[in-house]
């Protein structure tokens, strides 16, 4: 109850200590000091102080189970575990955009801290950009979703969290996801920021350079356990579904990994100033939009959770106003612009970055029409239609390939101008030596041996030249391992999806049944009570070709608020192949049905996807 | 001259943009076509998802007074939304419903059931689509309601809310 209070109040004030700001930081801003009033520090440190004081009555609130706040009540219950019910403060609308906002308000706070050494007009225009977006954050919250609403009279239960986001994956996926998503609202306001002063230059580049690695680590951080939710507790035994809210994560990550790229050119040659800029604003558009379609209700998916469209007419209008802002200050500013028209020429490193930024793009049109193409189709002619993953496949794929071999010849080349004289004859004849490979192995297990002979060719090329550049140390380190790490993660991917095996049957306790020279047995079912579900386990045992035993215990809860069933699946990880089994119950009966599907190099489609975060984490390291 | 223009269709596209997604923000997600409702269901074979007979769908329907024929999939995420409505009309009222189980595969619509529950009295398996193209089906979900003479009485293209289902107690009481 008191906490309810605390937390509200401490929004409020925050929200003063954000209309403050806006306006204090264009006095100081008018006042041209060569140094930032110590003022501001404070102002932002207890503007971050009062969101995190609100954070923590709201999670006070989830533990003691308070349930005359709304919130509480709608997505807690009492049996659940501690742990799930402080992970439920951010599993729900209102926990989540409270969520954003504490990491929008530390993060300004960080990047005031962190750059000393820029020019003080930048900095205060900076925080300046960076209070519009906070701004609009606490109007959102305060007026259509206030986390500490109060119920009254106050209910003795409440109606739990969804099961299916009790998962520890799904603990830390939220959090960590933000804090890529909100790290690019930094990139924007200090792009923007940059773009008022005329400060785009090369000492900006690799100041601003550490926040873009930041984010993209931490949103491909939060994007890999996003998939590997998917694949443990939604049981269908894949890992990406092409979902909307799926796709919608992936579209900043496109966007930020192509600004990535483009800063390098920006820093050590002062070229595409005004496409670094765009970039900056469209990535943090596309994470906004990403909130908007999700939190909107406007497309169905798996995840979506609200369905109140005044929320999303708040966040349509606040989206598009911060398009309007950034787009006006750009078509202003940046006719300011040295055109200095350095020349590209056409064998050049920036040019091998160019050629990235076009297959970035290209991939994220792909993907913001697949997503939003039913909602224009629907609102326009009237018609409905869902776009599943052969769209995506038939659109990505064969570009893949090109975009493989590129990546592979890229990074080698000299800045400037490259005489490209020795074309390695041995290098070719890898080339060709990989796709004869690839055709080779892949002949017998598919059917679409083109497309994958092609692809398997590119990785195992790729692959190859970054070993090769491992070894020899003569390149970029922390660059190499991510490009390892990434073509690793497509080779895992295709040898996964190729060599991906399913059996499925109905059976009951006791019975055996034999299916491509293994055999599988259902040995019982064990019925426990845990604290929040009855927990049904199933000992299933496998016996392989190698006449190699393996005992699963796949898993049915029955959750007791919500009443739901879910099925856990039993994984049995090891490095060459996963076991994956998971069984359902068929209609009261004592019939199971059962699913068991071998899914090789799981764990390496995770690990090079780390790998490739990896190799970002040590960039930043290096720069430190 | 030229540069004002690419700012104005720029602009002008961002207002678009605006607007369709406002519209659609506002757009109730099941809508019914204006198209006359005198028609006939098609009669069509099928496979029943759990018992593998082959079932005549006029056999299932001439029995009742009123049919009501759900075309769902376990991958489509608004058949979810939807799914406790028919869980509760089939409690509420003796109904008759079938599903009618669209480019599924098995396991997953069996398991789609038994997380979320059974409201159909028989499932008919459509794996390859034709018979929901030969009902004259857009999609799924899409649900008709149909006399025993397998006259089509209402049809609901998109998920069925909830005045949609008090309208079908309404008729069929």
């Amino acid at each position: 109850m008191i906490s309810s209070h605390i937390g509200y109040y401490s929004l409020i004030f925050g929200f003063v200590l954000s209309i403050t700001l806006l306006v204090y930081s264009i006095f100081c801003f008018k006042k041209n000091n060569k140094k930032i009033n110590q003022n501001i520090f404070s102002i932002l440190f207890f503007q971050f102080f009062t969101v995190i004081i609100s954070f923590i009555s709201l999670i006070y609130s989830f533990v003691i189970s308070d349930f005359s706040n709304e919130t509480v009540y709608n997505n807690s219950h009492t049996t659940k575990p501690l742990f799930y019910k402080i992970s439920g403060t951010w599993g729900n609308h209102e926990g989540s955009l409270l969520l954003w906002l504490l990491v929008l308000t530390l993060f300004i706070f960080l990047f005031i801290i962190f750059s000393k050494k820029q020019p003080a007009k930048y900095r205060l225009l900076s925080i300046f950009f960076q209070q519009i977006i906070i701004c609009g954050f606490f109007l959102f919250l305060l007026s259509t979703s206030n986390p500490f609403n109060f119920l009254f009279p106050v209910p003795k239960e409440g109606l739990g969290l969804n099961p299916i986001l009790q998962d520890p994956a799904l603990a830390i996926h939220p959090p960590i996801l933000y804090l890529g998503y909100v790290g690019s609202s930094i990139i924007f306001s200090a792009s923007l920021a940059s773009l008022v002063e005329n400060n785009i230059n090369n000492q900006w580049a690799a100041h601003i350079k550490k926040w873009i690695l930041i984010s993209w680590i931490f949103l491909t951080i939060g994007i890999l356990l996003g998939s590997v939710w998917a694949y443990y507790e939604l049981g269908w035994g894949g890992f990406w579904f092409w979902d909307p809210v799926e796709n919608v994560s992936l579209m900043p990550w496109l966007c930020l990994t192509a600004l990535l790229h483009t800063i390098i050119v920006l820093e050590k040659r002062s070229l595409l100033k005004s496409w670094t800029i765009v970039l900056s604003i469209a990535t943090f558009t596309l994470s906004m939009s990403g909130t908007f379609l999700v939190r909107s209700g406007i497309l169905n998916s798996v995840h979506t959770f609200a369905n109140d469209p005044k929320r999303g007419i708040f966040i349509l209008i606040f989206l598009f106003v911060l398009i309007l802002l950034s787009l006006i200050l750009f078509f202003i500013y940046q006719n300011k612009e040295s055109n200095s028209q350095k020349k590209f020429f056409l064998i050049s490193k920036e040019t091998s970055i160019l050629i990235n930024n076009w297959f970035m793009m290209y991939f994220l049109s792909v993907i913001i029409i697949g997503t939003t193409y039913p909602i224009f189709l629907e609102v326009l002619v009237n018609e409905k239609i869902s776009v599943g993953p052969p769209f995506f496949n038939k659109l990505l794929i064969p570009f893949l390939a090109i975009f493989l071999l590129f990546m592979s010849v890229g990074p080698k080349l000299n800045w400037i101008k490259d005489n490209f004289k020795e074309i390695k004859i041995i290098r070719i004849i890898l080339f060709f030596i990989c796709i004869f490979v690839s055709f080779y192995l892949i002949r017998n297990i598919s059917s679409e041996i083109l497309f994958s002979s092609v692809i398997g060719g590119a990785v195992l090329y790729l692959l190859f030249i970054s070993i090769e550049d491992l070894i020899k140390k003569k390149y970029n380190f922390s660059q190499v391992i991510s490009h390892f790490g990434f073509s690793l993660f497509i080779l895992s991917i295709l040898l996964n999806s190729l060599l991906s095996n399913e059996f499925s049957a109905n059976m009951k306790i006791g019975q055996e049944l034999s299916f491509e020279k293994n055999q599988i047995k259902f040995l019982n079912v064990k019925v426990l009570e845990k604290e929040n579900y009855k927990s049904v386990i199933a000992n299933f045992e496998i016996v392989d070709e190698q006449k190699k035993t393996t005992s699963l215990y796949p898993e049915i809860r029955i959750y007791n608020q919500p009443n739901i069933l879910t099925s856990e699946a039993d994984i049995i990880t090891s490095i060459f192949t996963d076991k994956f089994i998971v069984i359902n119950l068929l209609k009261g009966e004592e019939i199971f049905n059962v699913r068991y599907q071998t899914k090789p190099f799981m764990i390496w489609i995770w690990l090079s996807a780390l790998l490739v975060s990896f190799g970002g984490m040590l960039s930043l390291i290096k720069r430190n | 001259m030229k540069k004002n223009f690419y700012y104005l269709t720029l602009f002008l596209f961002f207002i678009f943009v605006f607007t369709v997604f406002y519209l659609g923000l506002n757009k109730p997600n099941s809508y019914k076509p204006n198209e006359p409702n005198d028609k006939n269901l098609t009669k069509f074979y099928s496979t029943e998802l759990f018992l593998n007979d082959e079932l005549y769908s006029y056999e299932i329907i001439k029995n009742n007074k009123y049919t009501l024929v759900n075309i769902w999939a376990s991958w489509c995420a608004p058949c979810r939304l939807e799914h406790s409505l028919l869980m509760d009309l089939n409690e509420k009222t003796n109904i008759n419903i079938i599903g009618l189980n669209y480019k599924d595969k098995k396991n997953n619509a069996i398991k789609f059931l038994s997380e979320f529950g059974n409201p159909f009295k028989k499932v008919l398996t459509d794996p390859d689509g034709t018979i929901s193209i030969s009902l004259g089906a857009y999609g799924v979900p899409e649900t008709f309601l149909v006399n025993s003479k397998s006259k089509i009485i209402k049809k609901y293209i998109g998920p069925l809310k909830n005045d949609n289902i008090l309208e079908i107690i309404n008729i069929t009481k």
